[in-house]
């Protein structure tokens, strides 16, 4: 195995713990979520992208990493991302959930990743297509909020963990 | 519903991750990667297409974009397997299941019916995540990380239809999440 490979497992297993631990790839958890009665998953979310946002924008500022934003291409993202809601809630589960589940004995995730196998199969089929059209729609490039709003992440930044927190707060407050 | 309050904890324990991960791949590859897992599933399908097919899969534009080989997010996927694993048998949370007891409450035992869904769910998410650019991991942790104005429209859209969807498929008298 390369490096590459080794460093791409040893992630992956952590990261895989991580979730299990937190109970985040049940079923019964991704669907609570989606039906506004438990939380838990996006609290979860929230806090490590409010965790993770401080140590990639410092890094960043000071030039250790560059960051690669994806494109915002707005036509695809309203049908992909739409596409991807209804799939989410069919299954119950997402790409990365769908497999720590399978890890713990959640078989029935073997029928999700098999779907998933041939939705890119139909995605690879139709990319051609997409490439002359939707993918052409309001593409914005690779942007950042600092580019739209001006301001730098360094100051953005602690706005939208406050929100988060303030968010998570009421979640808490409502018990869910 | 009980809380787990741990949720705080292996949240930020995630964010450290993502951390680490971005700095290890900078300086150990040479180039940074964020934590992602749909591009892996095409890769995935595509190596499975190669099986039956040869070597015309590379026709495809888009297989020929991603390149065909098994690289750190392909083995980050495999890992997220094997570290829930290892996690569910250390806690004894592992279970052999075949249908999700909410599905069983309101669809019944079928598992032929959960598959179905399940499959059809799966093509869905798939072929959306890919056109969307990314799915919750890359698009909503990663992407939002950075302050990616893609990533925080992607994890809107994602949540808006799935609640949506969920409330048509899940929600009935009696049925808690």
């Amino acid at each position: 195995m390369s490096i590459e490979q080794m460093l791409g497992l040893a992630t992956g297993i952590v990261f895989g713990f991580i979730i299990q631990r937190g109970g985040l790839i049940r079923f019964e958890k991704q669907v609570g979520m989606l039906l506004l009665k438990d939380m838990s998953v996006l609290k979860f979310m929230l806090t490590s992208i409010s965790v993770g946002m401080v140590g990639i924008v410092v890094l960043s500022h000071f030039n250790v990493l560059n960051l690669a934003h994806r494109p915002m291409n707005v036509g695809a993202i309203l049908i992909g991302a739409a596409l991807f809601g209804v799939g989410w809630a069919l299954t119950g589960l997402c790409p990365g959930t769908s497999m720590g589940a399978l890890g713990e004995g959640r078989f029935h995730a073997i029928f999700a990743i098999g779907g998933m196998l041939v939705g890119g199969m139909l995605f690879s089929r139709s990319f051609d297509f997409l490439q002359r059209t939707v993918l052409t729609w309001g593409n914005l490039g690779n942007i950042g909020l600092d580019d739209v709003i001006g301001v730098s992440n360094l100051i953005a930044m602690p706005f939208i963990i406050i929100g988060f927190v303030l968010l998570m707060k009421f979640f808490e407050k409502m018990g869910l | 519903m009980k809380t787990n309050k741990n949720i705080y904890l292996l949240g930020a324990a995630l964010g450290v991750l993502a951390i680490l991960s971005t700095l290890a791949t900078t300086y150990l590859l040479g180039r940074t990667n964020f934590l992602g897992t749909s591009t892996t599933f095409v890769r995935a399908a595509a190596l499975i297409e190669r099986l039956f097919l040869g070597e015309t899969v590379y026709e495809s534009t888009y297989y020929s974009q991603i390149g065909l080989r098994v690289d750190w997010q392909f083995m980050l996927v495999i890992g997220i397997t094997i570290g829930a694993l290892i996690s569910s048998l250390s806690n004894k949370t592992f279970k052999i299941e075949f249908i999700p007891p909410i599905w069983k409450e309101r669809y019944g035992n079928s598992v032929a019916k959960r598959g179905l869904f399940a499959f059809i769910g799966g093509i869905f998410a798939m072929y959306g995540a890919r056109l969307a650019g990314g799915c919750p991991s890359g698009h909503g942790i990663s992407g939002f990380m950075q302050l990616s104005v893609s990533g925080f429209m992607a994890l809107f859209i994602f949540f808006v239809f799935g609640a949506l969807i969920a409330q048509i498929m899940y929600k009935k008298r009696g049925v808690k999440a």
